[in-house]
């Protein structure tokens, strides 16, 4: 074996030498990471992980050996590993091309069937929002009627590849937040910034409420709020799963339509998308065309928490007598480094009790359609999550994306506990609406 | 590639372990096949027992079979100490990880091996007990592989490394057989100190299984203080007075300057990147006003030595960050060059001028670049020669420059290692260290206990595979 030993990665989007030669092998991630927390075995470790990606671009290991190819799948892409790592290994720019790689090398193995369903899912719901949001109509007619139970039981969900999908949307809002070139003035004119809210797909059509509140606070902070149209799905959940030409093309999308807006910042109420919207810097890093606009837009992008902390919030916030509990997104603790703002946010409530819970940050097990893809490994970290959010008796847990919104309120109803979930902006807005109320 | 072990021999370990504690896939070989350094081998299986009687039977037949066993923990440690070569077994004792029990008359703590260093210290620190040992991976090592290497840290200047504060092992001995040795007293001279013997036996003797530790009453008051320097010279200098004077700090830490910069970057605070060294000191004690009185001792000498400035850390949490960048220095180097080959040498406080100097000059001479830090309080020190291994001529100058550092090291009565073990990083240059009487004496030592040469086999003793003839890319293994 020597160097020369050719590489088991091929063609475009290979995990660059550069970023795992990065790697010193401290081991401080373990403890960090979910998965070896679970199973205590290096190879389920991101050092490990990284070992293995190392192996095959040396061509010690094969690129489509199952053991690889469980623990590309296995790995949450939580990021807590990134957050941790003296080195600065960016571990996300090694695990996302390595899944593109083996979803090459192994597509002509792939049913016809799942591939075509595939095709579909990533193709028609994600690239074209109103067929998003007319599948989203069909889905809620779906699952209030009892078809639901039914399908799930047939078992032709699997069959067509589509399961991934019936499990991330599955309670949807009676009303959606679509981007129709709606403007929101800020409540006191002159507006202090111009804000463009990214709708998202799955945000706008299960969580409109999140959206609509978001709006709310934000004009009340002083911003003119925009949503046009053209935006759609910031390309997260293709890019996750190893399909980064499709998430490249979602892309584009929404740097044109920032472009066009006129507004001063990029405003994202889901941490796995403002980690996504963030990267489309590193997503076009070798596009000479692209690089440098995609660079200008994540420059812009805000995390909706990390906005109004900088920005400051409007003061007439009323009381919210609650304990509430906050549950760190992977993709905002860890992948977008931020931590305080939404704990200052929260604690700016009046009467609102934050009591931390152990392990906050570590990944609840929800990270997109792993439910799906590694369902024993969800839920041993989703009752993981539980048990500690119960130890810190909460009503509410307060959180700040869809995905982690959906494991905690699934948890919580198996566990038989009546405790909310909300996002940060909800409970701000609630805290505004306590105010009003309470006028003369 | 190492062929992974027969079916014959894996199907008796899964007998032992059950089937899913036994790793034979290619990319679980990939997985435990290093540790905290660049080497790479892979072993031919991994086995993860979850008891030491599980451990005795996996001897007993390693002792039939003639097979190698490598004992390992969390394989963070910076000697090769844990990397399995020639195909060796892998023995994870991960998975015994229970605290037993803290006696808090006897002022002890019974762990297996498992437990994390770290964890160990939050659980005896919340019952007003202390362990002091804490290597700057106490996060992600594990007490096996701390006892297995006798692990120091910043604390040693006043509380000692592991070895002092082990009271009692269980330890599977080559063959199988169960030793337990030691106990929860405080004195004991009854025979040959066998805890001495295997604290720091690397994994070459056998496999501990249960470890009994010393602790300490938890000191009221800790604070920490820094000092800047113009002169690298100096702040080894200020180390001195501060001892001779009478002091003795928890710690006192050296910075250089390329240190300082590569650590601002992952764990920003607040270094003087400017200055050209910075010590770290940190004090305890059961009264605030004496922490206080020391503290302001060591400004004074160190103003007096040459200090361009001090600080002393307002509150807890500026302390935590000083010392979380400190224990983050290892592995921030690698934001400078790809690779770094980490020394460990450890000399007479009194030789530490004479030590920074010659480093330095080493430095120069092979236009190499080696930050230094380390623990200058205790004289152990830890240049980290920067490099990029797939440049052959530059590794001909690293090696050169890692052997002249020992050799400097030795000559001024100081040692090769003074934390991390000697592994296979430093095995070539054991003699040079130990001379002929010690280092023959050691065999024998080693042949008797292990008589089949079975237990991590190519570790401490000189022999092939070491850093003087390491595996530039091409030639690997």
């Amino acid at each position: 074996m020597n160097e020369l030993a050719a590489s088991n990665f091929s063609g475009a989007d290979i995990p660059p030498a550069s970023v795992y030669d990065q790697c010193v092998r401290c081991g401080l991630c373990l403890p960090s990471c979910p998965t070896y927390l679970e199973t205590l075995v290096e190879t389920s470790s991101p050092r490990g992980r990284i070992a293995l990606i190392k192996a095959v671009d040396e061509g010690r290991l094969d690129l489509t050996s199952p053991g690889f190819m469980h623990q590309m799948s296995e790995c949450l892409d939580c990021r807590a590993c990134e957050a941790v790592c003296p080195s600065g290994v960016a571990y996300g720019r090694l695990i996302e091309p390595a899944r593109t790689q083996i979803r090459r090398a192994t597509a002509a193995a792939t049913p016809p069937a799942q591939r075509l369903g595939r095709a579909f899912a990533l193709d028609a719901l994600f690239a074209h929002l109103w067929t998003m949001r007319a599948a989203a109509r069909l889905l809620r007619f779906y699952q209030r009627s009892g078809l639901q139970r039914l399908v799930r039981a047939s078992g032709i969900l699997k069959l067509l590849g589509l399961a991934e999908l019936e499990a991330l949307a599955p309670n949807i809002s009676p009303r959606f937040l679509a981007p129709q070139g709606q403007r929101w003035p800020a409540v006191t004119q002159p507006a202090k910034v111009r804000a463009f809210l990214h709708a998202g797909c799955v945000m706008q059509v299960a969580f409109a409420e999140v959206g609509e509140a978001t709006v709310r606070v934000l004009q009340r902070a002083g911003c003119d709020v925009v949503a046009p149209r053209g935006q759609g799905c910031c390309g997260a959940i293709a890019v996750h799963a190893g399909e980064m030409d499709r998430g490249r093309a979602l892309a584009k999308r929404n740097i044109v339509a920032f472009e066009a807006s006129g507004a001063d910042a990029y405003i994202v109420n889901a941490a796995g998308c403002g980690s996504a919207l963030k990267e489309y810097g590193q997503l076009f890093a070798g596009d000479a065309a692209w690089a440098a606009r995609a660079a200008a837009f994540s420059a812009c992008v805000k995390d909706v928490t990390e906005f109004l902390d900088e920005i400051g919030i409007a003061p007439e916030l009323g009381p919210l007598e609650a304990t509430v509990t906050y549950q760190e997104p992977c993709h905002l603790a860890h992948a977008q480094r931020i931590s305080a703002a939404p704990r200052r946010l929260l604690e700016r409530i009046p009467g609102l009790l934050l009591r931390e819970m152990e392990e906050s940050s570590l990944c609840c097990g929800s990270a997109g359609v792993y439910n799906l893809t590694q369902p024993a490994m969800a839920q041993q970290l989703g009752r993981r999550k539980i048990e500690h959010v119960l130890a810190a008796q909460p009503q509410i847990v307060a959180t700040a994306n869809p995905g982690c919104a959906l494991q905690l309120a699934n948890g919580l109803r198996e566990a038989g506990q009546q405790i909310a979930v909300k996002h940060v902006v909800e409970l701000l807005d609630a805290s505004y609406a306590a105010y009003d109320l309470a006028l003369p | 590639m190492i062929a992974p072990l027969e079916p014959r021999l894996a199907g008796e370990l899964a007998g032992i372990v059950g089937a899913s504690n036994v790793l034979l896939s290619d990319a679980d070989l990939v997985a435990y096949g290093f540790d905290g350094t660049w080497f790479d081998s892979t072993p031919s299986c991994v086995v993860l027992p979850g008891n030491a009687a599980e451990i005795s039977a996996i001897h007993r037949l390693a002792g039939r079979e003639r097979l190698a066993l490598t004992p390992r923990a969390m394989g963070s440690g910076l000697s090769g100490g844990s990397v399995p070569l020639g195909g060796s077994i892998v023995l994870n004792t991960m998975r015994l990880n229970r605290i037993l029990e803290i006696d808090e008359t006897n002022f002890v703590a019974v762990v297996q091996p498992g437990v994390i260093t770290g964890d160990l210290q939050r659980a005896v620190e919340a019952r007003g007990l202390f362990y002091p040992p804490d290597p700057s991976s106490l996060k992600q090592s594990a007490l096996g592989g701390n006892v297995a290497e006798n692990a120091g840290g910043a604390r040693c200047l006043k509380y000692g490394v592991t070895a002092d504060y082990v009271t009692a092992l269980e330890v599977v001995l080559p063959g199988g057989e169960i030793l337990r040795t030691g106990g929860k007293m405080v004195k004991n001279v009854t025979g040959y100190d066998l805890r001495a013997l295997f604290t720091g036996s690397e994994g070459t003797l056998g496999t501990i299984t249960e470890i009994t530790l010393r602790l300490l009453p938890l000191p009221k008051f800790a604070k920490t203080a820094t000092a800047a320097f113009d002169r690298l010279e100096d702040a080894a200098a200020t180390v001195i007075a501060i001892l001779n004077a009478g002091i003795v700090p928890t710690s006192i830490e050296l910075l250089d300057r390329l240190t300082m910069q590569c650590v601002e970057e992952c764990r920003p605070a607040g270094l003087p990147v400017e200055s050209d060294a910075l010590l770290l000191f940190a004090v305890d004690g059961g009264y605030e006003n004496v922490v206080d009185a020391e503290l302001a001792r060591i400004a004074a000498i160190a103003h007096a030595s040459g200090a361009s400035a001090t600080r002393i850390a307002a509150d807890a949490a500026e302390s935590a960050r000083l010392w979380e960048a400190r224990r983050a220095i290892s592995p921030a180097l690698a934001r400078k060059r790809p690779h770094k080959l980490g020394e460990d040498i450890s000399v007479p406080r009194s030789e530490l001028v004479a030590m920074v100097r010659a480093v330095r000059e080493i430095a120069a001479r092979h236009r190499l670049l080696i930050p230094l830090f380390g623990h200058a309080g205790d004289g152990n020190l830890h240049p980290n020669i920067l490099c990029d291994r797939r440049d052959p001529e530059e590794m001909r100058r690293v090696i050169a420059a890692a052997r002249e550092i020992f050799e400097v090291a030795v000559a001024l009565g100081g040692t090769l290692s003074g934390e991390h073990g000697i592994g296979i990083l430093k095995k070539q240059f054991l003699e040079l260290d130990l001379g002929p009487a010690a280092l023959a004496l050691m065999r024998r030592i080693k042949d008797a206990v292990d008589p089949l040469g079975i237990m991590n086999p190519g570790k401490i003793f000189p022999g092939p595979g070491g850093i003087e003839a390491f595996d530039l890319p091409g030639e690997r293994a």
